[in-house]
């Protein structure tokens, strides 16, 4: 078709669109949103739905002999029980700043990787970690005890024996 | 009736066709023949797919030692080797926790010829990340990065990229302690933009960090998901990546007029050592009637033959030196020095220090004091200020020679100074000192992460190229100064986390002072 230049075109009457260009626009925008989400539906699939990871929570019974301020680390598990006059309680060993397994000394714990400091209450007492070590849920279970390194506790929570 | 004296026709003519079968395949393959003439080598260039990358005829300026040093085809080698030897270790590797590190010791300890290609395997990479920064830092210092080769940068950026994603996914298949806790840690850094939503209090509903990190590992940890990852990653998806942007890479080389030269080029060279020969010795086989449609200028356009020769020979033949000299660096390292494999990963207990590849100890070195900004800050802060440079820059003084620009060398050599002095300065003072929260414990977390031994040192840099740009006037005076502080503290962090960084990450001036355990 020829368009006669300088002709306006009234919103009555409005210039066609060529079918070739509608043709082509069509599949342009048919495969743009096709790709786009192809896309999208392709990041999907790698954020799986269920986590395959070892169970959170586990049970555990401590020695009879523990001193106060001693961790008692299980075996394969980045936590550490510790048994006061107040009760039971637990932390994760885990440095808030890059994920190293910290180590329980006197003094608190502290990290191999990069120098965090923290002190017997998990706060941070040097070093590069933004956040204190998390304080585990603990629950009192026949004899024994259950630790979910899933949920937090807030600092200080302890559990009676 | 006797026998015919001579076989029949059609026999003779099997016998004959048979008896030139080699020779004709030979010609079928390599259609111009023997690339003798400036004809021949035409068309040996362009008849063929992999060849006619090349432009058929180069500057004798490209072929100059000091122009590229070969390091974009060193590091096309350092590739090519990790390739072939990367294939050759599949046959053995099995991505799966305790099967994967059976499978190295295996190839390290039983497998014919197994040490001897992973070790070439390990440093051809080495030699690559090693090629391609020099690689940046040539084309940066010659400023061959502008107009028109603006986006052939970028794709180099990207080049970079993908070579330390290389690395870094590489790292961890072995799944020995090393990889496994330096993974930790890089996933971890993943996670990092946490310490600002945190900060900001919006991790909850907003967490960027903590979806990277799932996506990379898929799980919380470092396990069989991320194992498999990582090694899909490795050899598979960013291969495929490296080598199409490696493809744009090359192409555009030519399209945008071959390596970058000054202005004056042609006077610089001189004569030719030889006689020179007419370009076409016949008249040329092809019309141009494309180059009537085309409209617009390319690099070629108003550009004659003179002082060019062609490809064939010499551009392959000094490409080939290149590559064979790569090869004979990675072998003779692969005979010196074995790839490390440590014990088994053990997730309860770090590898004490846990140390990242020697190209991300800077990094590390700087995670030391704020992951996001060692981890994330920085390395988007230098891709994006390096992606911009030929934006910026839009000057044409001193294009194609070393150090060319207002200021040129005795910038360079200023920034060398400044550059040095201000890591070593900063780096001294926390080492020495400690920092904000060894003196102040309830400082908050936001003040750490926007003042911290890196963001300080950004800074000083930054401010010196900006008083640069105005002393000279000139954008490129700043970039030059920038990229060379940029240099000086990549060399500095690096050196100090590699050797002077030992157990819970504490400073020690050599690894015999280390503590025992």
């Amino acid at each position: 078709m020829t368009v006669t230049p300088g002709s306006p075109n009234s919103r009555l009457d409005p210039e066609p669109i060529p079918r070739r260009d509608l043709l082509g626009l069509a599949s342009l925008w048919s495969a743009a949103s096709a790709l786009l989400f192809a896309a999208l539906g392709a990041m999907r699939l790698p954020n799986a739905a269920i986590v395959a990871a070892p169970s959170k929570s586990f049970g555990e019974t401590l020695p009879e002999s523990l001193p106060a301020g001693e961790a008692f680390i299980p075996a394969h598990r980045a936590v550490a029980i510790f048994r006061d006059s107040e009760g039971i309680y637990a932390i994760s060993t885990i440095c808030p700043h890059l994920g190293c397994v910290v180590k329980s000394n006197a003094e608190g714990f502290e990290c191999p990787c990069h120098g965090s400091r923290f002190k017997p209450d998990g706060t941070v007492s040097k070093g590069p970690s933004p956040l204190p070590l998390k304080w585990l849920k603990v629950k009192a279970v026949n004899g024994g005890f259950q630790v979910d390194e899933a949920t937090t506790v807030p600092a200080g929570t302890r559990v009676k024996a | 009736m006797s026998a015919p004296a001579t076989p029949p026709p059609a026999l003779q003519e099997f016998k004959d066709n048979l008896r030139a079968a080699p020779r004709r395949i030979l010609e079928t393959a390599f259609r111009s023949g023997n690339p003798s003439t400036d004809r021949t080598r035409s068309t040996f260039i362009f008849s063929n797919v992999f060849l006619h990358l090349h432009s058929v005829r180069v500057h004798r300026w490209t072929l100059k030692w000091s122009t590229s040093m070969g390091l974009g085809i060193a590091t096309t080698a350092g590739f090519l080797l990790t390739l072939i030897t990367g294939i050759l270790l599949m046959f053995y590797y099995k991505p799966y926790p305790d099967a994967a590190y059976q499978s190295i010791k295996d190839i390290h300890f039983v497998v014919p010829t197994g040490r001897f290609i992973r070790n070439i395997h390990r440093w051809a990479a080495n030699v690559m990340v090693v090629t391609v920064i020099l690689h940046m830092a040539r084309t940066f210092y010659t400023a061959s990065y502008r107009r028109p080769r603006e986006f052939n940068w970028l794709i180099g950026m990207g080049l970079l990229a993908v070579t330390l994603g290389l690395s870094f996914t590489g790292y961890l298949l072995p799944w020995d302690q090393l990889a496994y806790w330096a993974i930790t840690i890089g996933a971890n850094i993943a996670q990092s933009p946490r310490e600002v939503t945190d900060a900001i209090g919006i991790t909850g509903w907003f967490d960027p960090g903590g979806m990277q990190k799932f996506l990379l590992l898929g799980s919380d940890t470092v396990g069989p998901e991320a194992l498999i990852r990582f090694y899909l990653l490795h050899v598979m998806i960013l291969p495929l990546a490296l080598m199409a942007l490696m493809s744009v890479h090359f192409w555009r080389i030519r399209k945008d007029g071959g390596l970058a030269r000054p202005a004056d080029a042609d006077q610089r060279l001189g004569n030719a050592p030889g006689p020179v020969y007419p370009v076409f010795t016949q008249a040329p086989l092809k019309t141009y009637s494309l180059a009537a449609i085309v409209r617009g200028r390319t690099p070629a356009v108003g550009n004659g033959p003179e002082n060019t020769v062609p490809s064939m020979p010499h551009l392959f033949y000094a490409e080939l030196g290149v590559f064979m000299l790569t090869t004979l660096v990675c072998l003779a390292l692969a005979l010196i020095a074995d790839a490390p494999l440590k014990e088994l990963a053990n997730p309860s207990i770090p590898e004490n220090p846990a140390k990242a590849p020697w190209y991300f100890l800077g990094l590390q070195e700087l995670v030391s004091f704020s992951a996001f900004v060692g981890g994330i800050g920085i390395p988007t802060l230098v891709l994006a200020g390096l992606g911009l440079i030929p934006y910026l820059d839009r000057e044409e003084a001193g294009t194609g020679e070393w150090f060319g620009g207002p200021g040129g060398r005795k910038v360079v050599f200023q920034a060398l100074v400044v550059g040095f002095a201000a890591a070593l300065a900063i780096e001294s003072f926390a080492i020495r000192f400690g920092w904000i929260r060894e003196w102040y414990l309830a400082v908050p977390q936001f003040v750490v992460t926007v003042l911290n031994p890196g963001t300080i040192l950004a800074a000083v840099y930054g401010f010196y190229s900006v008083w640069l740009v105005k002393r000279y006037k000139s954008t490129r005076a700043g970039a030059l100064g920038l990229f060379t502080c940029f240099l000086c503290g990549f060399l500095v962090l690096t050196v100090i986390g590699t050797y002077f960084r030992g157990p819970n990450w504490v400073f020690y001036w050599s690894p015999g002072d280390w503590p025992r355990h």
